[in-house]
């Protein structure tokens, strides 16, 4: 899959909102550190702003959103625009955690091309970068 | 090559987090880049950050960021964490130690896996200092992968070297030793609120009274970078190196041998290359088969293989 100096794919894993569990964030960190991916992990408590520009600065080809306090639809927006001000137009937007089956369209439109739940292989999470990303 | 040079030149921070990734990939065209870049170099002051895992360097990085800050200069910091030697993945978790400066436009960090170099930084890291120099920083902080005792690389990438200790963590003995302590241009007590670091900069003194008259002693200070604490001195301190580097003549030198080093590093890695070119890799698997089976020496099985390029 990579030899030693090949181009990596860089993935930013953020939460944004003020819950504190990021054990989940922690494994799919962890599963695409496996897979072979350079995995920036900016911690909890991210602002939007903090995470487009994590994402800026770090020139990343993916950003995965984690959430768990039901707040993605106030604060997921708000990262997806904070991206488009700063002209990162062009990164793969995933998100997991707890998200109702109802929000789905809605978050879709905003450019999430996958929402993992709960109880997700974190190898589908590998494979759903190495199929968006080309290196 | 597109507008992302003129995007660069005029302080466009996207267009240096793309040139980076471009020159980081080892690629042609981040080769084009840094050969219209490195005019631009060379006026930035670069400081590395070395020390043990875990004792601070990504804390103590963003605290002297922050001095820096407040002395309205401006900082490029490049953080290196491991990759893993299996996957050839990374986890890089410097920027969690750094968020004071997430949104202070006049910072910019980057995170680099260390790709499979040794000596605890990454395999292009003077080429992706040069291009933050390039970009008119006024500082560039260059933090390593936890080093133990031989990472000295590092000198030979920053003009000042700050070996990062903690009290608590081993006799003078340590300190004795050979290597990273030896490029230590400042020695920094860090986590100096916990107990021993008094007595820890007393070996450390004692330590340095053992080198020969006349040569230059690194001095000691100690910091709480948790608590922004001794920053003040700190950076002080890096002016002061900077201004006997210019007045002892050590700038030119130091820029000389690290010019000569970079060079033959990469001359090195283009006849590698050249080799593996040469010499089909089943030839090769061949002969290091032979190697392993103990039929050859590895010197004689080198010699044959430099030889396909000779």
């Amino acid at each position: 899959m990579s030899a030693p100096t090949a181009a990596k794919i860089r993935v930013l894993i953020a939460k944004p909102g003020l819950d504190g569990h990021d054990r989940g964030a922690k494994v799919v960190a962890r599963a695409l550190r496996d897979g072979g991916c350079e995995v920036i992990y900016t911690g909890i408590r991210q602002t939007p702003e903090m995470i487009a520009e994590a994402a800026l600065q770090e020139d990343v080809d993916v950003v995965g959103l984690s959430i768990l306090s039901g707040a993605h639809l106030e604060l997921f927006p708000r990262v997806v625009a904070e991206l488009k001000k700063r002209g990162v137009s062009d990164v793969v937007l995933f998100c997991g955690g707890i998200i109702p089956e109802e929000d789905t369209k809605a978050l879709e439109g905003l450019g999430f091309s996958a929402i993992f739940r709960p109880g997700t292989n974190t190898q589908d999470i590998v494979k759903f970068v190495y199929e968006h990303v080309q290196k | 090559m597109d507008d992302l040079v003129g995007r660069f030149l005029n302080g466009e921070r996207r267009a240096l987090a793309r040139i980076i990734s471009r020159v980081e990939n080892e690629t042609a065209e981040g080769r084009e880049y840094l050969r219209a870049l490195f005019p631009h170099s060379g006026k930035t002051h670069t400081v590395g950050i070395t020390g043990g895992p875990g004792s601070g360097k990504s804390t103590l990085t963003g605290a002297l960021a922050a001095e820096y800050r407040r002395r309205g200069k401006r900082v490029g910091i490049v953080a290196v964490d491991p990759s893993s030697p299996f996957s050839q993945g990374a986890i890089l978790g410097d920027r969690i130690r750094m968020q004071d400066l997430a949104l202070d436009e006049g910072v910019y960090v980057r995170s680099m896996a260390s790709r499979g170099a040794l000596g605890g930084l990454a395999p292009t890291i003077d080429d992706v200092v040069s291009i933050m120099d390039a970009f008119g920083f006024d500082y560039v902080l260059i933090e390593t992968v936890g080093a133990g005792q031989d990472e000295v690389e590092i000198a030979g990438t920053a003009l000042t070297t700050i070996l990062v200790n903690n009290p608590g963590t081993g006799d003078d003995i340590q300190a004795l030793k050979a290597g990273i302590i030896e490029i230590a241009d400042i020695l920094v007590v860090n986590k100096a609120d916990h107990p021993g670091a008094d007595l820890l900069v007393s070996q450390l003194q004692a330590l340095l009274s053992l080198a020969p008259a006349g040569a230059r002693r690194p001095p000691i200070l100690k910091t709480t970078a948790i608590k922004g604490e001794g920053l003040e001195k700190l950076a002080g301190s890096i002016v002061a190196h900077r201004e006997h580097l210019v007045s002892s003549g050590g700038l030119d030198r130091a820029r000389a041998i690290d010019a000569r080093h970079q060079v033959l590093a990469i001359a090195r890695a283009i006849l590698l290359e050249k080799i593996r070119r040469s010499y089909p890799e089943a030839e090769l698997e061949a002969l290091v088969q032979r190697v392993a089976a103990r039929e050859l020496d590895p010197h004689t099985a080198a010699e044959e293989l430099a030889g396909a390029v000779s």
